[in-house]
């Protein structure tokens, strides 16, 4: 009892100390006010006279805004949490945190959550500009769904994240080009501008692996009920993004044990350049 | 492993996998460690000396958990390297030196707040010891500026800083004053001093490439080369091998066929290095006696004696002694075996 009261203790402010930097990081360095939500709007708004040429229904505009939105997940996931690891390593932490008698899964926890908070900002202020300027109106009848699907999208993003970071550790160098290789990809086939449902059943469901893609969706019918352009029932996304969240985190457990048992074996954890 | 230790090895070795080169059929490797035995008793500070290379950093991160032995077996706090790394962690800290920590964006006294979070320890703790080791380090007034506006030995100094943050039971300073000033590593060798003498059970391993530094801090001192343990004892005792020896240095004009140098009678070891267009010549010799057969030897050379220094032994001598060359120098060495 008193050895678990004390790893908790470590666990907990491990978390709390390890997003610190995340959350102080944002007021200190304000470029993210250009780079990401400027430059999503643009994507954004893109999309958006796309959709008005083409005298697509209303809702488009709000799906756009709302993927927009999304995007500063998808891109804090690849950028601030896969490849995390591999420059912590780069800078020389990893090894003061690997020798610290902390959990390693408190040391991501804390860098998600710190990445979570953060990026909300960012989604938020995309998703009020991106209303603002193109007159986007929401008729949310289901509160407590939307808040219980855009949690666990984020739980399994992140989960899917700190898999990511146990792998990119590993393939060293590559971790660059394997988050650029993935960033576009992800944009189109998880529907972040368009229902996914148009990419046709087979290739959704394969979608579904990455969990902003139900998240999405679920999202957008929440948000938009007399719309029918969902691809599964919401309480089956819902459904598949709480599997997912499980999965995600026990696997990224896994992976974390795994992957620092291997580079202690192999020399990595501290070998830079690799 | 009876008696417990600070820090216990035994037949500790560490072969690393080399990659393979296109067209190389066989696996290379590299033995980065053989078969280490040694014993650090609790409340000591204990040194490992030896070159780039001999296997210093490798020892530590494996007693740090950073890293497996290939073979062997070492104990930390009587506590199993391999078996539980968890509970050594409890028990240790690492500072490298040349290394920095935490994150540019943030202050002094935030990155080290950071790294206290690990350890659990409360916030009034972490202020406490912050504080204190603030004042050692000379980092007080910076505590409030932000880490990527601070020198890169400011930088090293809050390293520094971090690795006493737990009160670790074992520390290992890995060539803690690296590429630091005179002064501050003065100051810093004196806080490491003080931390082990005032502070009862506390350990310390350090290892260096400075003599003077391993003479001056440690109880004991190992000298390590090419991943073994040639010696270890107390830096007097190690020099009390060359007790009967008699230390010379030589500064000559350019010298050539200085092999001759071996053939002499009396020389037990000599390593020589060309700098600043001249000749430097190091013996270690049997008695006095040989000298004036060096002196001729260097006037047949055609050179001409520029400054003639007698020295105590240093630890560097007693380096040379054991494996025929001197830190600095390649693996292939000028001495004789006699």
């Amino acid at each position: 009892m008193k050895n678990f009261r004390r790893d908790l203790n470590i666990f907990l402010r491990t978390v709390r100390g390890r997003s610190y930097p995340r959350l102080i990081g944002m007021q200190r360095e304000k470029s993210w006010i250009f780079f990401d939500t400027f430059l999503p709007l643009l994507a954004t708004t893109a999309y958006v006279f796309i959709y008005r040429a083409l005298n697509a229904p209303p809702e488009f505009t709000g799906f756009v805004v709302l993927g927009g939105a999304m995007t500063a997940y998808w891109l804090n996931v690849l950028w601030s949490m896969a490849t995390q690891l591999y420059w912590e390593k780069e800078t020389g932490n990893l090894s003061l945190y690997l020798i610290a008698p902390t959990s390693r899964m408190a040391i991501l926890l804390g860098m998600a959550l710190g990445g979570m908070a953060a990026t909300t900002l960012r989604a938020v202020t995309v998703l009020l500009l991106g209303s603002l300027l193109f007159d986007v109106t929401f008729s949310v009848e289901n509160w407590g769904a939307l808040l219980l699907v855009f949690v666990l999208t984020l739980v399994a993003l992140y989960g899917l994240g700190m898999i990511f970071a146990s792998l990119f550790l590993l393939w060293g160098r590559e971790a660059w080009h394997l988050a650029q290789l993935f960033q576009e990809p992800v944009f189109l086939i998880s529907g972040f501008y368009f229902p996914v449902r148009n990419l046709g059943f087979w290739v959704s469901i394969g979608a579904s692996i990455i969990p902003i893609t139900f998240g999405l969706d679920a999202m957008r019918q929440l948000l938009y009920p007399q719309a029918q352009w969902g691809f599964l029932d919401v309480n089956i996304e819902i459904a598949v993004l709480a599997l997912l969240s499980v999965l995600f985190l026990v696997l990224a457990h896994r992976m974390l044990l795994w992957m620092e048992t291997l580079a202690r074996r192999e020399g990595r954890l501290t070998v830079r350049g690799q | 492993m009876s008696q417990r230790f600070a820090i216990q090895t035994e037949g500790l070795g560490r072969v690393y996998q080399l990659k393979r080169k296109r067209g190389e059929t066989a696996p290379k490797t590299l033995v980065a460690l053989e078969g280490v035995d040694s014993e650090v008793k609790q409340g000591e500070l204990f040194g490992l000396l030896g070159p780039n290379g001999a296997g210093k950093t490798t020892l530590i991160k494996i007693l740090t958990t950073l890293l497996l032995p290939t073979s062997g077996r070492a104990l930390v706090d009587g506590i199993d390297i391999v078996q539980d790394p968890q509970e050594v962690r409890r028990r240790i800290n690492m500072v490298s030196g040349g290394e920095t920590c935490g994150y540019g964006l943030l202050t002094v006294e935030e990155n080290l707040w950071m790294f206290t979070q690990f350890y659990g320890l409360t916030d009034r703790v972490a202020r406490e010891r912050i504080n204190e080791m603030l004042e050692v380090v000379g980092l007080s007034d910076r505590r409030k500026t932000k880490s990527h506006f601070l020198s890169t030995g400011m930088k090293q100094k809050m390293n520094f800083a971090r690795g006493f943050l737990n009160d670790p039971q074992i520390l290992f300073l890995d060539e803690p004053t690296l590429g630091l000033d005179v002064q501050t590593s003065r100051v810093l060798r004196d806080f490491v001093k003080r931390w082990v003498r005032e502070r009862p059970g506390k350990t310390l391993l350090l290892t260096t490439h400075y003599m003077a530094e391993a003479d001056e801090l440690c109880d004991r001192v190992a000298i390590i080369d090419k991943g073994k343990i040639l010696a270890c004892d107390t830096p007097a005792n190690l020099k009390r091998r060359l007790q009967r020896a008699s230390i010379f240095k030589l500064q000559t004009t350019p010298l050539e066929m200085s092999n001759r140098f071996s053939d002499l009678p009396g020389v037990s070891k000599f390593i020589e290095h060309q700098r600043n267009g001249h000749t430097e010549l190091n013996f270690i010799l049997e008695n006095e006696n040989v000298l004036v057969k060096i002196l001729d030897a260097v006037q047949a050379g055609g050179g001409h004696l520029l400054s003639l220094e007698k020295r105590e032994p240093t630890l560097e001598d007693v380096f040379i002694d054991l494996v025929g060359r001197g830190f600095g120098d390649e693996e292939t060495p000028l001495e004789v075996e006699k």
